[in-house]
């Protein structure tokens, strides 16, 4: 059996021409490269055009019986909302959970090749990769594409043969490997309750509970997130998804509007009214 | 980032039939970050006209100041209450006055003026008047809210219709737009009552 070490170089070798069924997809794609005389220049102003969806607030946390992952739903282009109902964790494989801050695009692209990987490991080596392996494997190739405008900003959590695992992964090459982790421009005020109300030994909903209160809050005071808060728990039996928007059956809408806290706006506006009508004096 | 989105806002005013609304939501933020749900925006002139001012929060106090000022003065001389007509005018030349220098705001103006027709106006930060006889909008979501007022207005709505259609068409406006909403606030002026209304919204 041959050893896979694509994932230790930068720019994996080319399989295709040695019929090698799977070489495309187990190199790292490459890209050209714009023919500027000022490169930086071009790439900054590429980068401002196509400025991504940035407001975001993601968490994940490991405690005893697991890792909590959670995130808010909206997609943002300045200060106009694009979207209240994206998907910011991506389901890698049945064991193993991403979450997307920065530029939807990139965060969506790497997340969907880091999953390619993964499985094409599983395939030679018989057994799942690590969350740590995982996590490394992203943060090489972003690593190879520094300072070329990739914008993610990303946790890799699951359960491998080692149990729990999360690290924080980034473009600017950074890998952390932590306990709690919380990304994007509402994470102060998740961290805030994140903080303040992790214990180690939580049940799962309790821990599901204080995820879905750290994202509500973050999208009570960041204009950039909200929507509806996603949450994932992974253990060892693999994710489960524990709220979104579409866990609930499309048929069963009493119980999905119990769900939806921050949507309170009906039809019948008149009962929403706090304060009515005054007299004119005079 | 522009000064006038600095706090984030989204003003509305709207005619119908013998009476106008003016609304507003409710957030004071620096930038993305909230800082408060209940901010005043709309402020009252006399019983019969209003002032939405809209765009960065302390040149909007600082100029509602000024231009309660300048009514005490213009009720002293005269010994009424301004019309909404003259009082646009006063605002205006109050704006150009800054012309190198403005006050990032951008006013609306609505009230009931002579024989209880209702008029309502918006200007830019340098008193640009713009009049209107259906809507005139103004802040943030100011986009989303021509597109809502657009579909929704009606020509002589009754003050019930009018509060309905003006609320559904700012919540709806700030629910696209990161720097405003967080609830809303509006006015009804007819000629014989006032109804001052608050509004509950999401809070994202």
């Amino acid at each position: 059996m041959k050893l896979d070490t694509s994932g230790l170089e930068t720019f994996a070798p080319f399989h295709g021409a040695n019929g090698d069924l799977c070489g495309e997809l187990s190199s790292v794609p490459s890209f050209s490269l714009p023919k500027a005389d000022n490169f930086d220049d071009f790439q900054k102003k590429a980068v401002q055009m196509v400025k991504p969806a940035k407001g975001t607030t993601t968490l994940a946390f490991i405690f005893k019986e697991g890792v909590i992952v959670a995130a808010d739903s909206r997609a943002s282009m300045g200060g106009y909302i694009s979207s209240q109902s994206v998907k910011k964790i991506i389901e890698i494989n049945p064991y193993m959970l991403g979450t997307m801050a920065g530029g939807a695009a990139d965060c969506q692209f790497w997340h969907r090749n880091l999953g390619i990987k993964c499985r094409l490991h599983e395939l030679a080596n018989k057994r799942r990769i690590s969350v740590t392996g995982a996590s490394k494997l992203l943060a090489n190739i972003l690593y190879s594409y520094r300072g070329m405008g990739l914008s993610v900003g990303t946790m890799i959590a699951g359960w491998d043969e080692t149990g729990p695992g999360l690290y924080y992964v980034d473009s600017e090459g950074g890998r952390l490997k932590g306990t709690r982790f919380s990304v994007g421009s509402g994470s102060p005020y998740a961290y805030g309750v994140l903080d303040n109300g992790y214990r180690y030994d939580m049940s799962v909903e309790e821990a599901a509970e204080l995820a879905r209160r750290s994202i509500y809050h973050a999208t009570f005071r960041d204009g950039a997130s909200g929507g509806v808060a996603s949450v994932y728990y992974v253990g060892p039996n693999g994710w489960k998804k524990l709220s979104g928007d579409d866990h609930l059956s499309k048929k069963d809408v009493s119980k999905k509007e119990k769900t939806r806290p921050v949507r309170c706006i009906g039809y019948k506006l008149l009962n929403h009214v706090l304060r009515t009508e005054f007299l004119v004096d005079g | 980032m522009s000064i006038f989105e600095y706090n984030g806002s989204a003003v509305v005013a709207m005619v119908g039939k013998n009476c106008f609304a003016l609304a507003s939501d409710r957030r004071l933020g620096v930038q993305l970050q909230t800082l408060a749900t209940d901010f005043q925006k709309i402020y009252k002139i006399h019983d019969k006209l209003y002032v939405g001012l809209s765009g960065l929060a302390t040149d909007a106090q600082t100029l509602y100041q000024r231009l309660v000022f300048r009514h005490k003065l213009y009720q002293l001389r005269e010994e009424r209450g301004i019309k909404p007509e003259t009082f646009a005018s006063l605002v205006s030349a109050l704006l150009y006055e800054k012309r190198f220098g403005p006050y990032f705001c951008q006013p609306v103006i609505a009230g009931l003026g002579e024989d209880d027709k209702p008029f309502i106006c918006t200007m830019d930060s340098i008193g640009a008047k713009e009049l209107a006889k259906d809507f005139v909008v103004a802040g943030t979501a100011s986009e989303s809210l021509y597109g809502a007022c657009e579909s929704m207005y009606k020509p002589d709505m009754e003050p019930e219709e009018l509060f309905e259609t003006v609320s559904q068409a700012l919540l709806a406006s700030v629910d696209r737009d990161c720097l405003s909403g967080w609830g809303g606030h509006v006015f009804i002026v007819t000629p014989s009552q006032v109804i001052e209304r608050t509004l509950k919204a999401r809070m994202d």
